[in-house]
């Protein structure tokens, strides 16, 4: 398996605070990882840290791949965006495609055609000409995706996909990630502990520290010995299967 | 009427009014889909600043009002990229300040009085032909910017930081944006002046967003109701001997009154087509 992404000895953060420090992480094709950990503890910085959005205090990351290609996609929490912005579902896909070198061109055919594959496969393919705002959150999430993964990209990243969808498409996106897992790494970023380990394959526990997991199981004292303290939400009388033998402890 | 166009200030007025909508009309769209209003509001008001100063040291007013205007646009759009810094509050501080620089700078300026008001007000019926040609050379750099880059804005402009994660030059294109926005400003100052600019850059936009949710009809639209309100403006100004500045503005307001009505009117004939539709099943 070839590598896309290092990060090596990492520290990162924001004005006064280091946020990320000592981190180590390599993300390799066909990597299905989930990135849990507490609220505050620095998953969105990491998220951040990959995209190059931010540039580590000490370490460094190291990209591997071709000009060519987008490196990554991104898929950023929904709740950002701009619901009034004059822009369609449609042109909100093709910028996808955009890149440094692309970026200053046009669109060709080959590029239209290609976002009217991606809405098809992502069942907005009706709503290509609604303005972004009209769009549910779920429907806006499709959108989102369908930009983040048009440029065939080697390695995808969700953050929080699952805030403010609904069950259908909740099912759906998991099953569609599982597809896309053949052509592409994913990192998935996810305070639903439950949820995501039963689609990733490994994990990683990140507060302050990065601990990685490489096996989708975790136990409740593991995630202790991470220093991973994670706030598990209790589905009513459903059990945490895939948490392993210590989780009626937590309850 | 068409007599009138055998002046010339009238056909300076009317070929200034074409290319005002035309820049306002694209960089206005920018500034209202970006919600920019304010920032805006505070490059007009400090280009102040820059017209008193050239005004005591004998420059060109204009030449005065584009250097001042660029360097706070550059300025606001420098501190909005800085996180700690409270925008809103800078965009305050500079407005104020370019106003006073401008009210102590005319004041000082010994003898002749410069007409001030014209700058706070405008007035189309003066522009002359340097006046149409700086104007010319604007709309034609700003139609080819945004015609040749305008995917690349409109992605900026929607998400900035995807836009980074895909490593567009977010900041070099914020930054040629912004600059735009203060050259459209200061050579509409001319037409409508210092106060009433801002009108210029959001009333026809948000007259055009009433009908369209697309970035691109939404310049188009805002140029053909720009044209339509300041033409109607010129003339009823002239027959009224009014303030041209003032009665265009005011004529834009009226355009927004009657296609806010129409949007309503239409929306509701819509919903009633889709009730009687339904019950009729």
């Amino acid at each position: 398996m070839s590598v896309i992404i290092e990060i090596r000895d990492a520290s990162a953060g924001y004005n006064h605070d280091v946020v990320l420090h000592d981190v180590n992480l390599t993300i390799q094709e066909e990597d299905y990882i989930g990135v849990i950990g507490p609220n505050g503890g620095g998953k969105t910085t990491l998220v951040r840290l990959i995209l190059g959005l931010i540039q580590p205090l000490r370490g460094e990351v190291i990209y591997h791949g071709d000009k060519q290609r987008n490196l990554i996609g991104y898929l950023p929490q929904v709740s950002q965006t701009d619901r009034s912005f004059p822009i369609s579902v449609n042109e909100v896909v093709l910028s996808g495609l955009m890149s440094a070198r692309s970026g200053l061109s046009t669109y060709t055919r080959n590029d239209r055609s290609r976002a009217s594959e991606i809405l098809e496969m992502m069942g907005i393919a009706h709503l290509r000409k609604k303005s972004i705002g009209e769009l549910s959150g779920g429907q806006m999430q499709r959108a989102f995706l369908g930009r983040a993964i048009i440029s065939e990209p080697r390695l995808l990243i969700l953050d929080e996909p699952n805030t403010f969808v609904d069950n259908k498409f909740e099912h759906d996106l998991y099953e569609l990630l599982r597809e896309l897992n053949e052509k592409m790494a994913i990192l998935m970023v996810s305070h639903d502990v439950g949820t995501i380990t039963s689609y990733v394959k490994t994990i990683a526990c990140v507060n302050r520290n990065l601990h990685y997991h490489r096996s989708n199981i975790i136990t409740q004292s593991q995630l202790a010995a991470y220093n991973c303290p994670i706030q598990l939400i209790t589905h009513g009388e459903v059990p945490h299967t895939v948490l392993g033998e210590h989780h009626h402890n937590h309850d | 009427m068409l007599h009138l166009f055998e002046y010339e200030f009238f056909r300076n007025a009317v070929w200034a009014a074409l290319l005002a909508s035309v820049t306002c009309g694209i960089t206005g769209s920018y500034i209202v889909a970006k919600r920019m209003v304010f920032i805006s509001g505070g490059i007009t008001h400090a280009s102040f600043g820059g017209i008193g100063i050239a005004y005591f040291l004998g420059f060109n007013p204009v030449a005065g009002a584009a250097v001042f205007s660029i360097l706070s646009a550059l300025g606001i759009e420098y501190v909005s990229g800085k996180t700690n810094v409270r925008e809103d509050s800078a965009i305050g501080i500079l407005w104020s300040l370019g106003m006073a620089l401008g009210i102590i700078f005319v004041f000082m300026t010994p003898g002749y009085a410069p007409n001030l008001m014209s700058y706070l007000f405008g007035s189309i019926l003066t522009v002359g032909k340097t006046d149409l040609l700086l104007m010319l050379g604007l709309s034609a750099v700003i139609v080819g910017f945004f015609a040749r880059f305008y995917h690349t804005i409109l992605f900026i402009s929607f998400d900035e930081e995807y836009a980074r994660a895909h490593r567009i030059a977010v900041g070099l294109f914020k930054y040629i944006l912004i600059s735009l926005v203060a050259l459209t400003i200061v050579m509409n100052i001319r037409i409508v002046g210092i106060i009433l600019v801002i009108s210029f850059l959001t009333i026809p936009q948000s007259t055009a967003n009433l009908f369209t949710k697309n970035l691109r009809m939404m310049m188009i639209y805002s140029i053909i109701i720009g044209i339509t309100g300041s033409l109607t403006g010129i003339y009823i100004s002239y027959y009224l001997d009014i303030p041209s500045g003032a009665t265009i503005i005011f004529a834009f307001v009226v355009l927004f009154g009657l296609a806010k009505i129409i949007q309503v009117l239409r929306t509701r004939m819509l919903i009633r087509r889709q009730v009687n539709q339904l019950s009729n099943q």
